[in-house]
């Protein structure tokens, strides 16, 4: 009977204010750096590999989720709806409806944003989302002509008009398309993304040393973060040969300036700075989270890590796209009455050590923030001792599905051992784009 | 429509005029050939022979299945050659009309079909089949003794010649429908959504038969039998003994002699099973099947799903107990300290997945429900719990106060010891009475036998699930009390011991094992005990010792200390080279004493008697299940009390004694004895 009370309020409330959106539980794969071929998981491997030790310590059954969002960029020809196959690989059943989404750099961050509108909104209450990528089995493509010439062949009949069509194959039909460099690439501009970050640089005057030093940090973060064990989000990973993948392998404990500053420019040669010893390395990886709402927590009895407490995106020019997070945080800060002091920690994924700095710099320009976010002054400065505390992209890797919510799970662990309150996770998107959201621990 | 006066078998005509012919036999769920099942089918040939209809498409309502052959049970009640003989001839007179009817006739192949079923099949004109992977044809025959006894010698090998019919009917190994229909033996192997079409489109648009290739037929040529023939008894001969199983060899005689004339070969065939199956190895491998049967029906408890067990212990069996499980369709968790560990699990289950599985989706179905969890999550849903860590009870009484705060009320607590009685581990218990022993052996997946150790806290509840969960994972529950070694162990340690002791006394290594292989072992002991690994034999034996006073050879402790233990470290015994024994072949001019296989055997024997004696398994029969499905001990000799019966008890007693005289007390008499000889003991 008292159920039924409570029933009723909850229908009641869901038409008069939003619900409010909790993150109760996370975890992710070790982060695998992408060894010039497939790696040993697949994108659905990864996603399954971190879900089902998830799954297995929730209270409830995996059949109780209401839905299961998934962020991927570029799932392999086998995994079409990717948050599908998750489902009915990890128990969650036949009957517990699955999509996937597609935002370039925020794939995984997009899906909690879409997993927490459908809490919002009432229209869910337990929403397994997250993303994943397995960039090391990216595609390698036929290119046009290749394809024109397999279609005459299927269409040719007779010998001798296969003789005519196998006479017409030259060299220049094999040329692969490597799916990955293009999905790099703008579509619009026909910048690479480290061009875009040189960009940057350029615009805001940052040094590669300035850059290198930002690198060897990410990387010395996140070797003292793998001593003291603080990345507890991550869940071990088995393969079928008998191996075990404990911990980000991208991790270089002997980085140092001087030895970074020997690697020449990836994009812009001779004279860029972007290096592949300052960018995010080019890795495969899975993070899932379970997103509820109020009447889950309650029902399940569910231990909440957080509140979602905000999301925004935003679009910019897409040769600037480093800049994305600049964009998304500021007009979300600034709805909820905070400037940047009010935030404990931040995660502003690292794509590019340049494009990070960047981001500081432009909230710190007066100049930038009038013309580009209409504020009277300059935003204000992150204290970089609050920033990406762990390491970031540079050290760990970017896979680029699942990035988005990678940081958001780790920025929770952040505030958690901190006993801080307030958090940032934000990225830039590659087609020049921002996303940021806002997270809030629950004291107690 | 007329009313239908069959009891199993239901007629049905469509408006082509087709007859589809459901069998559904009464009051059981699987269609077998019973004596009462034949002899309707015959009045329905009848029917059809004096009026065809267009077609004859005959079916299975059954859901296990068409038909999983002829009745076993029937097979033990033969008076006489003769009347084995009779019912046989039956059987090919009904099968001949079905041949001969005037019309197509098309049988629908979908689960099990197996033996006279598949003999059935095989004298339609044709089949269609289910092409899923449940779809089993075989002929299993050989494995009860006999050989296809309905025609189906002759048919298989008309069908799909001489290699691939022997090769079905000497293994009796099962085949998939798409094997099938590679082979010739299918008209259509579709999926079940097209199954019925097939059988129609079969009867009103029948296809051409096609020609065996012409090799093929040579191959069958009078010249060439003798040649073949003389290489399929040398393959066989690998295998097993023409003394122990005739069934074999017969089979292959009776193609090599009467294969070009059809009829006299299907007149020699009846004469050849109606031999085998009224002789000793037919009527002991029926018993075998039987004692399955029985020991299955002990699993039987149809309100009991459990989904999820929880594994703690990666090591070789709490791993391999995993593998088995996720492959066996359960939910699986598995639990270790180590990561390493739990990654080599892994990496066997791929192993045997792939083996068993070989497609890729049905692979990672079963990995997926194979998880790894350091963390031991899986515990809080677990519906059983297997313990399978190392043999320590401190440690164990220590990890079952831990995890019972965070079972289900409901869940079991299994623990795969093989030494310690349960009495000493359940006091740290709330529920004393849901700790059961589950005690699986080596390696697991080839392994049947799973006993069911109860221990007297153990509430029945906890042993009906342990049976009914074992049954479900298609292994054989066999309930024993929790006394030291329980069955199988306390059976099979003196017998190794003995053989230990022989090689201590110069016997040559490979005359222990042949003496052994000769009454119908599997395996010699020598080459036993190095496979099992002589550390846990010793371990096992010690354990066994303290309890029961047997003495355990310093020989055993020797190797053990040398670090010798056998085929995991290439040399026990024997050497080993590619997982193989090498045994150095004795010297010519030694002559073995003659009485070698009595020393192995009685002491066998002798504590089976004690087993019974001790009250270790409810009847002779549940002993003899057990000795068999948990030794391999000869099958053909219907298992160790049933050959104490058969060569006499008397007899046997007066071996050991005079053994006992020879080689002093471990070959005492049990008193157990008494019961084979006091005509009022029962069963």
């Amino acid at each position: 009977m008292a159920e039924t009370k409570s029933k009723k309020k909850t229908t009641r409330r869901t038409t008069t204010r939003k619900q409010p959106v909790y993150i109760v539980d996370g975890a992710r794969t070790p982060q695998l750096k992408a060894q010039n071929k497939p790696g040993p998981f697949n994108a659905a491997a990864l996603a399954v590999s971190c879900t089902r030790p998830l799954l297995a310590r929730q209270p409830f059954e995996p059949d109780e989720l209401d839905e299961v969002i998934v962020g991927c960029v570029m799932p392999g020809p086998d995994e079409a709806n990717i948050a599908r196959i998750l489902g009915l690989r990890t128990g969650v059943g036949i009957h517990v409806p699955a999509f996937t989404v597609q935002r370039n750099c925020a794939s995984g961050m997009q899906a909690l944003d879409s997993a927490a509108k459908d809490i919002r909104l009432g229209q869910a209450d337990l929403v397994l989302a997250g993303g994943v990528e397995a960039m090391s089995h990216a595609p390698v493509l036929f290119n046009e002509t290749m394809v024109t010439w397999l279609g005459a062949w299927m269409g040719a009949k007779t010998f001798g008009q296969r003789m005519k069509v196998l006479g017409q194959l030259r060299p220049g039909h094999f040329k692969p398309i490597i799916a990955l460099l293009r999905g790099l690439t703008d579509p619009v501009v026909g910048l690479s993304m480290g061009q875009t970050a040189e960009n940057l640089a350029y615009r805001f005057n940052i040094s590669r040393t300035e850059m290198d030093a930002f690198a060897v940090r990410s990387h010395q973060r996140l070797g003292e973060a793998q001593e003291a064990g603080y990345l507890e989000e991550i869940e071990a990973m088995y393969d079928t040969r008998g191996n075990v993948y404990l911990h980000d392998d991208g991790l270089r404990k002997d980085s140092s300036i001087e030895k970074l500053a020997k690697l020449r420019p990836v994009f812009d040669k001779p004279f860029g700075k972007v290096t592949a010893g300052n960018s995010a390395q080019i890795t495969d990886g899975a993070a899932m989270l379970i997103l509820a709402s109020e009447k889950a927590v309650e029902k399940h009895d569910l231990k909440v890590m957080g509140v979602m407490k905000d999301s925004n995106w935003a679009g910019l020019e897409p040769a600037q796209m480093g800049l994305g997070p600049v964009h998304a945080t500021t007009p979300m800060l600034k709805r909820n009455r905070l400037g940047l002091d009010d935030i404990d920690y931040w995660e502003i994924n690292e794509a590019f050590a340049g494009q990070v700095l960047a981001c500081l710099k432009a909230w710190e320009d007066p100049d930038y923030c009038k013309q580009e976010l209409k504020l009277r002054s300059a935003f204000g400065s992150i204290d970089q001792q609050r920033l990406n505390v762990d390491g970031g992209g540079v050290s760990l890797g970017h896979p680029v599905g699942a990035s988005g919510a990678r940081i958001v799970l780790h920025l929770l662990h952040v505030l958690e051992r901190n006993k801080a309150k307030r958090g940032v996770a934000t990225l830039c998107i590659g087609g020049g784009q921002g996303g940021a959201v806002l997270v809030e621990r629950m004291e107690g | 429509m007329s009313e239908n006066n069959y009891k199993h078998w239901k007629p049905e005509e469509d408006q082509d005029g087709i007859v589809w012919l459901h069998l559904d036999q009464a009051d059981t769920s699987t269609n077998v050939l019973s004596y009462e099942v034949l002899g309707e089918f015959e009045q329905l040939l009848e029917v059809y022979t004096n009026q065809p209809p267009r077609g004859l498409i005959i079916l299975s309502d059954k859901s296990s299945g068409f038909i999983a052959g002829a009745d076993v049970k029937e097979f033990g009640h033969f008076e006489s050659e003769d009347e084995a003989k009779q019912t046989i001839e039956r059987g090919h007179r009904i099968m001949n009309q079905l041949e001969n009817l005037r019309c197509p006739t098309v049988a629908v192949l979908k689960g099990f079909t197996l033996g006279g079923g598949l003999e059935l099949a095989l004298a339609c004109k044709y089949r269609v089949a289910d092409r899923d992977y449940s779809t089993k044809l075989g002929l299993p025959e050989v494995k009860l003794g006999i050989h296809p006894g309905f025609g189906g010698t002759v048919r298989l090998i008309e069908r799909v010649g001489i290699l691939k019919a022997m090769d079905m009917m000497l293994t009796g190994r099962n085949i998939s429908a798409s094997a099938a229909k590679r082979m010739g033996l299918l008209a259509y192997s579709v999926p079940e959504r097209h199954l019925l079409e097939a059988a129609r489109n079969t009867v009103l648009k029948p296809p051409k038969p096609k020609p065996l290739p012409w090799w093929l037929k040579l191959l069958n040529n009078k010249q060439l039998r003798p040649l073949l023939a003389k290489m399929f008894v040398k393959q066989v001969s690998k295998r097993v003994s023409r003394n122990h199983y005739p069934a074999p060899f017969a089979l292959i005689e009776l193609w090599c002699r009467h294969y070009g004339n059809r009829e006299r070969m299907l007149r020699e065939e009846a004469t050849s099973v109606a031999r085998l199956i009224t002789g000793h190895t037919a009527q002991n491998l029926v018993r075998v099947f039987l004692l399955q049967e029985q020991l299955k029906s002990l699993g039987r408890m149809n309100d009991y799903a459990p989904k999820h067990v929880h594994v703690i212990g990666g090591g070789v069996m709490g791993g391999d107990i995993a593998i088995w499980c996720a492959l066996q369709g359960f939910n699986v968790t598995i639990q270790d300290q180590k990561h390493e560990t739990l990654a080599k699990v892994l990496k066997r289950a791929y192993k045997l997945y792939k083996r068993r599985l070989k497609r890729p989706l049905r692979i990672t179905e079963a990995l997926d429900r194979l998880t790894p969890d350091m963390a031991g999550n899986g515990l809080v849903k677990a519906d059983i719990v297997v313990e399978a860590i190392f043999e320590d009870a401190t440690v164990k009484r220590e990890l079952y106060k831990t995890i019972e705060p965070k079972l289900k009320a409901d869940a079991i607590i299994a623990t795969n010891t093989s030494s310690i009685p349960l009495e000493e581990l359940c006091d740290v218990l709330e529920d004393q009475g849901r700790l059961v022993g589950l005690h699986f052996f080596n390696p697991v997946a080839k392994m049947p036998l799973v006993e069911i150790v109860c221990g007297k806290a153990t509430s029945d509840d906890a042993r009906n699930r342990a049976s009914a969960f074992t049954k479900k994972i298609s292994r054989l529950p066999l309930p024993v009390i929790s006394s030291p070694g329980f069955l199988v162990n306390r059976v099979l340690m003196p017998y190794l011991m003995e053989a230990v002791e022989l090689a201590r006394e110069g016997v040559p290594l490979k005359i222990i094992d042949d003496e052994a292989t000769a009454f119908g072992m599997p395996m010699g002991p020598i080459e036993l005990a190095d496979t099992v690994g002589l550390d846990i034999c010793l371990k096992v034996a010690e354990n066994l010792g303290q309890h029961m006073g047997m003495d355990v050879p310093e020989l055993l402790k020797q190797k053990v200390e040398q670090k010798l233990l056998g085929k995991k470290t290439g040399q026990g015994f024997y050497r080993f080279e590619k997982g193989k024994a090498v045994k150095p072949a004795p010297d010519k001019h030694y002559t073995p004493h003659a009485d070698i296989q009595d020393r192995l055997i009685m002491r066998m024997l002798n504590e089976i008697t004690a087993c019974l004696r001790d009250g270790v398994v409810e009847s002779e029969d549940l002993a003899d299940a057990g000795v068999i499905f948990g030794t391999g001990f000869a099958p053909f000799r219907g298992g160790p009390v049933h050959y104490i019966h058969e060569r006499g008890a008397e007899q046997l007693i007066k071996l050991q004694e005079k053994l006992a005289s020879r080689y002093g007390d471990r070959f005492k008499l049990d008193e157990g004895w008494n019961r084979f000889i006091s005509p009022d003991q029962d069963n």
